[in-house]
């Protein structure tokens, strides 16, 4: 009985685990298999072929596009959201009136979900009819808009209703980690004669470092993923001027029939985000016994 | 004390311009529902619609085509629903028990395994969605609702199992001990002394779950067939129809129908959202 009372814990999660580890490491050796195979519109396991499909990925104009923009997107979005983020974050913490509801203003964007609010921006950012029509009844005629629709701009308009989704979540994590730090290092710092500024840049932000290293974490992990703004904003469109990897890999998997190279740009963005992912896990995890 | 003041203004006019900034798209969204065709192309983003036309919102719940298929946003409304309700619960009830497990019942090499748990939460789910829907087909569940409820309760187990891990294991141990000293068993101490201990985890954990799942649209569009598409991909799908002239005010009628549900639960229960959002992003 008392043995059997010691398995049980681990023979109730055990199903679990095995479906979850499957689903997920499983899963990923299996998309690894299907990337060395010459599979085009259904997969097909006898024709091996070797690294060719990475090959073949690594010519590709189209992946290059891809990864551009993805530099371009991640890095904007990132840099965007977290300066936006912390511009709030800081001002909320200013002991302002009506906190409660500006927080909930500028977060509200987060419970959306992409393909929601990139419709809503589709809209918006319409060459014609949208921003561009504003503006010339406003009086503006010559003002003239049409980022949505040029091959070199269309990305940027992903970036900023990127920015906009996101930055009230940056604000969110900045906060509390704000309200974490102790009020009495700003007065010591202002009775010494710091200006508010100066004590924010030089202690404040320092302090926060785990905080503004954990939110770039996220937030970049997310631009490598990003696909659903993508999708809903210009189909990666003009033509594939807009293609960012995760849409790379739908569109050959899904609509191309090329089974084989998507699974290699998939294989792709795994390491990617495990570039970026797997240390911050190893260090998280690693660390942890000394906080207890 | 001029200066004072003066910085006050400054914090509050730049708050202000960021109020209207995250507002207006959803005003936009607004106004457009309620304008007509002619109102569309004579008025402008900001403008007011004249009167309340709710037709954009009839067309686009029960009429509005996508493609060939003219039944509007309902049928896809629906669908997610019965994918998000089941998805939501047994990915819930299925964290709390590998986290119970994890933070209490400790064994050699949970902590790892824990560990290697937690890249699903990271991960791209590209990487998924080639081998799945095969293992979907071996199944019998391609296209299928039941499908989709599989691949969000797989998906979601490893955050929250994390959710669940986290917020166990600040519970005091010596509850647990004594428990055990009086007999109580692996079942009747989560039943009767965990359970009712998790009220906020479960609420941070139903709503996180549900605002995901929801606004899902990688597998939905992957994994979906004519019958089992979920409101993300009825949106994308309607709002993308090229045939005709584009009915803004109409794609905003269902843009806003389809965010609503999750809009609902953030006004209600924004401070869940809120410690989801963080617990999953600061504790790795």
């Amino acid at each position: 009985m008392k043995s059997f009372e010691n398995l049980l814990p681990k023979l109730v999660v055990a199903p679990g685990f095995v479906l979850g580890f499957a689903f997920i490491y499983g899963l990923m050796i299996w998309n690894g298999v299907l990337s060395v195979t010459g599979s085009r519109m259904l997969p097909n396991y006898d024709e091996f072929v070797g690294l060719e499909q990475y090959a073949r990925l690594w010519d590709m104009d189209r992946w290059y596009v891809a990864l551009k923009n993805l530099g371009l997107f991640s890095v904007l979005y990132v840099g965007g959201s977290m300066a936006l983020g912390m511009l709030l974050a800081i001002f909320l913490d200013q002991k302002i009136r009506g906190e409660g509801v500006l927080r909930t203003i500028y977060l509200y964007p987060m419970a959306l979900s992409f393909i929601v609010t990139g419709t809503a921006w589709k809209w918006i950012l319409n060459p014609s009819l949208g921003l561009e029509k504003l503006m010339h009844d406003i009086g503006w005629t010559s003002f003239s808009f049409d980022w949505l629709v040029q091959s070199d701009t269309a990305i940027y308009c992903v970036v900023i209703a990127g920015i906009w989704q996101s930055a009230g979540f940056a604000m969110a994590l900045f906060l509390a980690g704000l309200r974490g730090i102790d009020d009495s290092i700003i007065k010591a710092a202002q009775i010494d004669g710091a200006s508010l500024p100066r004590i924010y840049w030089r202690i404040i932000l320092p302090i926060l470092r785990p905080v503004v290293f954990s939110t770039i974490l996220v937030l970049s992990h997310l631009s490598i993923k990003a696909f659903d703004l993508v999708m809903a904003l210009t189909a990666g469109g003009p033509g594939y001027a807009s293609d960012v990897p995760a849409t790379f890999m739908f569109t050959m998997s899904f609509t191309r029939g090329q089974i084989g190279l998507g699974a290699a740009s998939a294989t792709m963005m795994l390491a990617f985000v495990a570039a970026l992912v797997v240390p911050y896990l190893y260090s998280e995890l690693r660390s942890k016994p000394h906080e207890h | 004390m001029n200066a004072k003041n003066l910085s006050r203004l400054a914090i509050y006019a730049v708050l202000g311009v960021a109020v209207f900034f995250f507002l207006a798209p959803l005003y936009v969204m607004l106004v457009t529902s309620f304008k007509d065709a002619e109102q569309l192309r004579s008025g402008n983003l900001l403008s007011l619609p004249q009167g309340l036309n709710l037709e954009s919102w009839q067309l686009a719940w029960s009429s509005a085509c996508t493609g060939v298929d003219c039944r509007g946003l309902k049928p896809y409304f629906m669908n997610s629903v019965l994918m998000a309700v089941p998805a939501v619960l047994i990915s819930t009830a299925w964290g709390a028990v590998n986290g119970y497990v994890l933070s209490m019942w400790k064994f050699r090499g949970s902590e790892v395994l824990f560990g290697f748990l937690l890249f699903g939460v990271f991960m791209p789910f590209q990487v998924v969605l080639l081998p799945m829907s095969q293992v979907l087909g071996y199944l019998g569940l391609s296209s299928s609702i039941a499908g989709l409820v599989l691949v969000h309760c797989l998906a979601g187990m490893a955050g929250t199992t994390l959710f669940f891990r986290n917020y166990y294991t600040a519970i005091p141990r010596e509850l647990v001990n004594a428990a055990r000293m009086d007999g109580a068993g692996f079942w009747r101490i989560f039943v009767r002394i965990v359970v009712p201990m998790s009220t906020p985890i479960l609420m941070v954990t139903l709503i996180w779950q549900f605002t995901n799942i929801w606004n899902d649209f990688l597998f939905g569009v992957a994994f979906s067939g004519a019958d089992s598409k979920p409101v993300t991909v009825g949106l994308n799908n309607m709002a993308n129809t090229t045939t005709g002239v584009k009915a803004y005010n109409v794609d905003m009628a269902a843009a806003i129908i389809a965010g609503l549900p999750t809009m609902l639960v953030y006004v209600l229960a924004g401070q869940y959202f809120v410690k989801g959002l963080t617990a999953g992003a600061v504790k790795g």
